[in-house]
């Protein structure tokens, strides 16, 4: 049985830029910036809209549902305790350009797949919630 | 994408005319100072120079970065060491990887900041870890006041991809699945180059390594194992970037610089980077060809970076010398990049069983496979000589630099 992450969290300064990024989940919607011209997601948090340099990015929730880009089982004791938990790559369904590194929970090791239909769940670290994925066909 | 002016070309009046190494290897108890003026004395002996004919100093990445060990003293201290005086000076984290700091002194010496720059990477990485092993970013957590992070490491580190063998291990995933690679085909860089380093003298792991020794070795993020990683040690490496036309009567020959590839063209990003298979590699490389006349198919001689052994399998495409994809199949049975092979690889053990001099130590290689002063493991270049065309190239993920280098007369 992998863990959901490693034994400690090393956690983001939240900041207000990224606030509603890292505290979003307390109502469990995955939240990015999001473009009122062009209307392109927009990921890690910027100051105006990158692809058409508009001003008025605001966060916007979506659907939480992300396809798994690629995946790594980590076994090294960076954090000790830790057992071993598995790191990925994971894409929006609404805009596959944007990508989060994450942790993968509720899937053993063999059973990982790219491609694999994946949806956000979160964990609470102080005044933090941390975005996992979870197999969308898998048993919660 | 424009193709340069070949007038604008000016890394072309940059050589390498001296080369020098310190004492490398694992936890030797030195200062990064003291082992830095052992390596710059050695590459200013070796061009004919004295220090007094050194005017410009550059390195990567300069003072107090990243996890102890790894900086290396900066600019300041070795100049002051040295008591130089400059024309130029540099140091920095940022730009086309660790051999950013050669290409920068290309371009002093083109432009006629200075005429001799002495350029160094010095790591302790394997005295600062002691016993302990290797620390991820941010270090084991425990105890209280665990910091919190900003800038691009809050995306990662709360996730556990505390190392960069974590990011690199998702490059390698992704193309087990896009390309087929296998561990079979990864393990063959880490095999070559631990046959190689049995000739070098310098290199912290000689033992005889098979296969079946690599693919039995412990994970560390799969698909990568520990024989996937390179070795930290304790070195450092100089060299010697001359303004050509005042290196004429250097006592060795002058490895010129035909062409340096600095590109980024993709996000500057781990995980938002366009193409997950091949990164900043693809950039740099194709950067470095549009300013020169030679192809892949010139190349003699080839250092490429092996922090992680799949980094060299990315190189490999990035720079041409097999197709996208194909680097697996071209490694597979060892042959293509052995000594005597197509495509000599990582000739001295690279940075897997050499050392993690940090990308210089390939530098350091290519120049005395070019000078034909590569002892044992000296490789035959394809008119009966030594080899007159070799590559250098450093850095993973989104950071990557090349180095084109062409041996002149002597
Ligand atoms: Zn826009």
């Amino acid at each position: 049985m992998t863990a959901s992450g490693p034994s400690l969290r090393l956690l983001p300064r939240v900041d207000d830029e990224n606030r509603f990024f890292w505290t979003g989940g307390a109502d469990g919607r995955l939240r990015f910036q999001r473009c009122a011209v062009c209307a392109h997601f927009v990921h890690p948090p910027a100051p105006r809209c990158p692809f058409c340099l508009a001003d008025g990015l605001r966060p916007e929730p979506v659907s939480g549902r992300a396809l798994v880009e690629s995946f790594t089982v980590n076994h090294q004791q960076w954090i000790p305790g830790s057992d071993p938990y598995i790191v990925a790559w994971v894409s929006i369904v609404e805009q596959p350009d944007v990508r989060l590194t994450t942790n993968l929970v509720g899937v053993e090791p063999d059973d990982l797949r790219v491609g694999m239909e994946v949806v956000v769940e979160f964990e609470q670290q102080d005044d933090v919630y941390l975005p996992l994925f979870r197999p969308t066909s898998a048993p919660s | 994408m424009t193709r340069p002016r070949p007038e604008d070309r000016i890394e072309r009046r940059a050589a390498i005319s001296g080369i020098g190494q310190s004492q490398v290897g694992r936890r030797l108890y030195r200062s990064d100072l003291d082992l830095t003026v052992e390596a710059a004395l050695a590459a200013i002996e070796d061009a004919g120079l004295t220090r007094d004919d050194i005017d410009g100093i550059s390195t990567y990445p300069g003072m107090g970065i990243g996890t102890p060990g790894f900086s290396g003293p900066g600019t300041p201290e070795v100049q002051d060491a040295l008591r130089l005086r400059v024309g130029w000076h540099d140091g920095g984290g940022e730009g086309p990887a660790q051999i950013r700091a050669v290409i920068a002194a290309c371009l002093a010496v083109g432009a006629g900041l200075a005429r001799h720059v002495l350029v160094y990477r010095t790591v302790t990485e394997s005295t600062a870890q002691g016993s302990g092993g290797r620390q991820g970013i941010g270090g084991g957590g425990g105890g209280g006041g665990v910091p919190r992070f900003s800038g691009f490491l809050q995306w990662y580190l709360p996730f556990g991809a505390v190392s960069a063998v974590n990011w690199i291990a998702l490059v390698a995933q992704r193309r087990m699945h896009e390309f087929g690679l296998t561990r079979r085909q990864l393990g063959q860089i880490a095999v070559n180059a631990r046959r190689n380093a049995a000739l070098n003298d310098r290199a912290v792991y000689r033992d005889p390594m098979t296969l079946d020794d690599y693919l039995a070795a412990r994970m560390i993020s799969t698909p990568l194992c520990l024989l996937d990683c390179d070795a930290p040690c304790d070195g450092s490496t100089a060299v010697i970037v001359s303004r050509a036309e005042h290196a004429s009567d250097a006592p060795h020959p002058l490895c010129h610089v035909n062409a340096v590839g600095t590109a980024l063209r993709g996000r500057p990003s781990w995980d938002q980077f366009d193409d997950m298979t091949s990164m900043a590699a693809r950039d740099a490389a194709s950067s470095m060809w549009e300013r020169t006349e030679l192809t892949p198919a010139d190349v003699e001689v080839a250092q490429l970076y092996d922090g992680f052994s799949i980094l060299t399998m990315v190189w490999l495409e990035a720079l041409g010398f097999c197709g996208r994809g194909e680097s697996g199949a071209f490694v597979e049975d060892g042959t293509a990049i052995a000594r005597d092979g197509a495509l000599p690889l990582n000739t001295a053990g690279g940075q897997l069983s050499g050392g993690r001099l940090h990308g210089f130590g390939l530098l350091h290689e290519a120049c005395l496979q070019l000078r034909g002063e590569a002892g044992e493991r000296q490789v035959p270049g394809r008119n009966g000589s030594h080899p007159e065309v070799a590559v250098v190239a450093n850095g993973g993920g989104p950071i990557a630099g090349s180095l084109l280098l062409t041996r002149g007369p002597g």
